[in-house]
């Protein structure tokens, strides 16, 4: 495996400032906006999103967990099941301006199964979705993000790998490409 | 590791204490879920399920068949009395008709210790066991855990005590199973004759003494007699047995502690346990059987996810 760094710490906080202010640009007065972040990777993301949001609006802004493991559509048909993790929305999703975030997006179908993992807590006025990393041309479903980090070309044998400090055993925040070495 | 090691569920003796633990965790999801609005998800959509019952339920089969709609599965259900095992059909030949009506998992519950066992032997489908004679109820086993569990924080170290008919009860067994391998201590307590002899085998503490066993439990779960399996007689009476065995408020007010009640139902008031027990806070009977539709969630879930 061959790896190289994609977005290091700097650049991250440079990109998560810029999400916020875009965020911002949209969603006007957060008076209806509430932030759902994406079980599991998606959490830390959110909560680096929620902070920075809080500190340059002064105010408030309801932050949840959405785990989509039980609404998703491999279910049965892959080798691996998936474990699943704990979801926290302690607000009403009716009538709210959600803010679905996520690390990575790839086939699309883990935002298809959250959007449905959403609507068991009611229908949102609108769903917005952020994501860090988009790997571009590679969706199998018609889903795009509001809001990219970075948008990134890459074949489907490569994989994105996240690592953020609040992850057990990473000292140093860095997202990299890894890529099979070609001899 | 978020798969289970077996593709049955039939008895908690050929779980992993990793299985357990897998199911508990996964069970505390569903709980979660199924105190939503809509208490729905769509994993199981594409599976079929019979409840398959030979013997008598209603809340073990109300409890499977709502984890079953729960997780969107198609469920069929049996009941012996009204079906061609009047007639005389073989145990293998009705299930193997349900399962050509394209079935993936069967639910059953049977009179006869081992007869799951022997459906996995044979067929395809996944097999849950519901209860079988005098030998397993895995889920409920799994369900007294999981509420043991959110109530004390941990089973592990935990001093649980059965009371009553341990002959006769597949509940026992199972707890006994699970608890041990859960790192808990465990003891019996009931009279001589209803307490089996493998007992010591099992690594399990006996108490003949009412008193002297809440004393030394943290978890009291209470068990009915059964007389309709009871051929011949093990007490003189019932009126007898609920003097000596009977747990009242009195004698749960003279300890110098407070522990937690549980029944796995069908409760005989008045015998084994006083309605104001039965009904007191220190009772979580009705929390078991809300754990109880999660628990069966969790294992249909994770059997299903198997394939």
């Amino acid at each position: 495996m061959e790896k190289r760094i994609i977005i290091d710490h700097q650049l991250l906080q440079i990109i998560v400032e810029r999400l916020c202010r875009q965020i911002i640009e949209k969603h006007d007065s957060f008076k209806h906006s509430v932030i759902l972040g994406m079980q599991p990777r998606g959490v830390f993301l959110a909560e680096r999103i929620h902070k920075k949001l809080q500190d340059i609006l002064q105010k408030e802004i309801p932050l949840g967990y959405l785990d989509a493991t039980f609404y998703r559509d491999d279910f049965r048909r892959k080798d691996i099941q998936l474990k699943a993790n704990e979801t926290k929305v302690p607000f009403a999703i009716e009538g709210k301006n959600v803010i679905l975030v996520d690390d990575v997006l790839y086939t699309g179908r883990t935002v298809r199964a959250a959007m449905d993992a959403m609507i068991a807590f009611g229908r949102p006025e609108r769903v917005d979705l952020a994501v860090l990393i988009d790997r571009k041309h590679s969706r199998n479903l018609p889903i795009q993000a509001n809001y990219v980090g970075k948008g990134v070309n890459c074949l489907d044998s490569e994989k994105v790998l996240v690592e953020l400090t609040e992850q057990e055993g990473i000292l140093e925040d860095n997202i990299w490409l890894m890529s099979k070495m070609t001899v | 590791m978020s798969q289970l090691s077996v593709p049955h569920l039939l008895g908690i003796k050929e779980l992993t204490r990793e299985d357990i633990e897998l199911i508990l965790t996964t069970a505390k999801h569903f709980k979660e879920i199924i105190n939503r609005p809509i208490k729905k998800v769509p994993s199981l959509r594409d599976v079929t399920i019979a409840n398959v019952f030979f013997e008598n339920s209603t809340r073990t089969r109300l409890s499977f068949e709502l984890a079953q709609k729960r997780l969107s599965a198609d469920v069929v259900n049996f009941s012996s009395s009204s079906s061609s095992v009047k007639k005389g059909e073989t145990l293998l030949d009705t299930v193997n008709n349900i399962l050509a009506m394209k079935v993936d998992m069967i639910v059953m519950r049977h009179s006869s210790v081992g007869a799951p066992h022997f459906l996995a032997k044979h067929i395809k489908a996944n097999i849950v066991n519901a209860g079988d004679g005098t030998h397993e109820h895995p889920t409920q086993a799994l369900l007294d855990s999981f509420s043991i569990h959110e109530k004390l924080g941990v089973v592990e170290g935990k001093k649980v005590c059965i009371f009553g008919d341990i002959l006769h009860s597949r509940v026992a067994l199972s707890n006994i199973f699970a608890l041990k391998k859960q790192g808990a201590e465990v003891m019996v307590c009931g009279p001589n004759t209803l307490l089996p002899r493998y007992l010591n085998e099992l690594g399990v503490k006996v108490e003949l003494d009412l008193r002297k066993a809440l004393q030394w439990c943290d978890v009291a779960n209470v068990l009915r007699i059964q007389l309709e399996r009871q051929t011949i007689k093990y007490f003189p009476s019932l009126r007898e047995y609920s003097l000596y065995y009977g747990i009242n408020k009195e004698i749960l007010d003279s300890l110098d502690k407070e522990i937690l009640i549980m029944h796995p139902g069908p409760i005989n008031r008045g015998i084994e346990i006083t309605s104001d027990v039965a009904d007191s806070p220190h009772s979580i009977i009705l929390d078991q059987v809300e754990n109880g539709v999660a628990v069966r969630m969790a294992v249909l879930y994770l059997l299903a996810g198997r394939g």
